[in-house]
């Protein structure tokens, strides 16, 4: 139980668990922008990896690391322009589409890989965003290292955050989009055209997932390794759905999540760990998303138009 | 854009879309064979013949298209009452963890009880699998693709720890494998020397069977029914839960059979890359077949072919074997956006 204790107060645990966070801020506010709208967009995982590979390639071939970053979001966004297509005008199955560009996308990116770099071993290094200490704020015990001593992409993720919540909840296009995954035969009758609407919705978050994939090569690791998005996409879904739709609390979410995933990862190394077998800290993590979508069942408030095709004109 | 449905649509649109799409995943293939730096006639031809050219290559298409038909049953079953299985490789291994419980040793029964057995208790693994998700979605309203995704990543990690604890294989020489099935508990070759089993026939009478249950009994209908409107299907009486957990118990089956099927059949033991995402392509197979029964099985030999094809062509060739998946992703959103344009015609504005 100390052990535990000695864990939770020590600094490196929080900024080992913003830093896992960080990732899953940027895709989690890409699927709650684009199931607000009333797209599920199962593709996550796929553009996940395709940001990933995308920001790493493109600092590998001699962009900088903002280009870099820039540039995964373009891939994503070009995926999500797919999604965007097959499901927005033509109403197809979201479910089928979204797990078709997952399968495309992660398959895509491993076959341009082999492509690109056909001789190596081991996937080559970049230089990855290095720490930015905010003067002062970094100083504060704990929570300075953990939120302030980090790279500025996860500067990034909160302020992605911050700025999903401000045009969801502050602005007339925040009001338009809500409305579009709620019902959106009144946005029609705005004059607004939900078409727009959603696939505008599709598109930017597909970008900000990619951006969470490219912040696993760019600012956590240095390297592209196969299987290394490992079911995060997912985990951003059920994360949404923590969140009841909301960006503040799918961000909390997200933080307990990494917390807890930090956790298991130190818990391991105690005594804990020599009598447990280690998958079961591995399966923590999921375990934890069943129960909290089963305990967040009983208030969701689902859009109601999520996985709703519109067709305008139809009754 | 809008789409006017059509009122009978002719029999030219209906049969030459959904072949259009496949040509342009054709088509689409050969460009990207083309950008890795191949020939693309030529790595089409290697497809081809890596996947029917020999006797040999012929049957190893069949072994592959065994679990995919069980899987791709599961989904296709689940999807047409809109209970959206994602889970079937989670299925799939808990089907094959009951069997190697059981087969090696634990039941020392002649093979014509054991193998019955083997397979009944695989099928209830899956089906068990599969419950929980499905009570929880019929009861609290909980997402089933999300809560059947995440369940196959522990059960992954259950596996792993029953491979490296309690089912370790002593004489492994450190390797995390199970011990291998007594000889009874083996499903029998088809033809003596060659490596097609049984599974393969357990595969194709499975699909008839399911075909059969939907268009033959009132449960197949009352799960169409579920499927088309949920709502409706409550109105006129139709037990909406208790449908939903029936079709749970018969999908999650046939993914634990797929489980049975590879163990006794094909490996004779169980390790952690027994399904190399069979529960996943299976999603690709059932929508290929339109979620109709006897469809997955020749989206299932497709799929395989286009497998065993591209292993065979990776190497003879050099461009990587990605290309499968890259091709059954495109023919599974090309097919998906081929089957409503029989139906509907796109009036721009």
């Amino acid at each position: 139980m100390l052990d535990i204790l000695d864990i939770l107060l020590s600094a490196t645990f929080w900024t080992a668990a913003v830093r896992i966070m960080s990732p899953l801020l940027f895709a989690t506010m890409g699927e709650l922008i684009c199931e607000r709208a009333g797209v599920l967009n199962l593709g996550i995982e796929g553009i996940m990896v395709v940001g990933a590979f995308a920001g790493w390639m493109a600092v590998y071939s001699g962009l900088g690391l903002w280009p870099g970053v820039a540039v995964a979001m373009l891939a994503g966004m070009g995926f999500g322009l797919l999604h965007a297509t097959l499901t927005v005008p033509f109403g197809l199955s979201q479910h089928v589409v979204g797990l078709g560009i997952t399968l495309l996308a992660t398959a895509a990116t491993y076959f341009t890989y082999r492509i690109a770099l056909p001789q190596v071993s081991s996937p080559p290094r970049i230089e990855p965003f290095t720490e930015w200490p905010v003067p002062l704020l970094s100083e504060i015990p704990v929570a300075g290292p953990a939120f302030f001593a980090q790279t500025p992409l996860t500067y990034l993720a909160f302020a992605t955050v911050a700025l999903t919540a401000w045009v969801l909840y502050r602005t007339p296009l925040g009001l338009a989009l809500r409305a579009a995954g709620e019902n959106p035969a009144a946005v029609e009758a705005q004059g607004l055209s939900v078409t727009v609407l959603r696939m505008g919705a599709v598109i930017i978050g597909s970008g900000l997932m990619a951006v969470g994939g490219a912040f696993l090569t760019m600012s956590a690791f240095n390297s592209f390794f196969f299987e290394m998005v490992n079911g995060r996409g997912w985990i951003c879904i059920a994360l949404v759905v923590f969140g009841a739709w909301r960006p503040g609390k799918a961000a909390l979410g997200a933080l307990l999540f990494a917390a807890f995933d930090a956790l298991q990862i130190r818990l391991q190394q105690t005594g804990l760990g020599q009598v447990v077998p280690y998958q079961v800290f591995l399966m923590l993590p999921y375990a934890l998303s069943i129960l909290a979508l089963v305990a967040m069942s009983r208030r969701a408030e689902v859009p109601a138009a999520l996985m709703v095709p519109f067709n305008k004109g139809a009754r | 854009m809008r789409l006017e449905p059509i009122a009978a649509p002719s029999l030219a649109r209906r049969v030459g879309l959904p072949l259009a799409a496949l040509a342009a995943t054709v088509v689409i293939g050969m460009a990207v064979v083309l950008v890795a730096g191949a020939e693309p006639f030529a790595v089409l031809g290697l497809i081809v013949k890596g996947a029917v050219g020999s006797k040999f290559a012929l049957l190893e298409t069949l072994n592959r298209a065994t679990p995919l038909i069980f899987t791709g049953l599961a989904v296709a079953v689940a999807f047409r009452a809109k209970l959206w299985n994602i889970g079937a490789e989670a299925q799939l291994y808990l089907g094959a963890v009951v069997t190697v419980l059981l087969g090696t040793g634990t039941l020392a029964w002649p093979a014509p009880l054991l193998l019955p057995a083997l397979g009944l208790a695989a099928a209830l693994a899956g089906a068990l699998t599969l419950l929980g998700p499905a009570w929880a979605k019929a009861r609290l309203g909980v997402d089933e693709v999300v809560t059947t995704l995440l369940l196959n990543f522990i059960v992954l990690l259950f596996v792993s720890m029953l491979l490296e604890g309690p089912m370790k294989d002593p004489m492994g020489m450190g390797w995390p494998k199970s011990e291998r099935l007594i000889a009874e508990a083996r499903l029998p070759r088809i033809v003596e020397g060659l490596r097609l089993h049984w599974g393969f026939g357990l595969a194709l009478i499975a699909a008839v069977i399911v075909w059969l249950i939907q268009t033959r009994t009132t449960f197949g209908y009352a799960m169409r029914a579920v499927g088309q409107n949920a709502r409706t299907a409550r109105f006129v009486g139709i037990p909406v839960g208790a449908v939903t957990l029936g079709t749970a118990l018969l999908s999650g089956s046939l993914a634990g059979l797929a489980g049975f099927s590879e163990v006794a059949g094909l490996k004779g033991n169980l390790t952690l890359d027994l399904s190399p995402g069979f529960g996943y392509t299976g999603i690709v197979v059932a929508m290929l077949a339109l979620l109709h029964p006897l469809g997955v099985v020749v989206a299932a030999l497709f799929v395989a072919g286009i497998f065993v094809g591209a292993d065979s062509m990776s190497r003879a060739a050099g461009v990587p074997s990605y290309i499968a998946d890259i091709l059954l992703a495109t023919a599974l959103l090309l097919m998906v956006l081929a089957l409503p344009m029989t139906r509907f015609r796109v009036r721009w504005r």
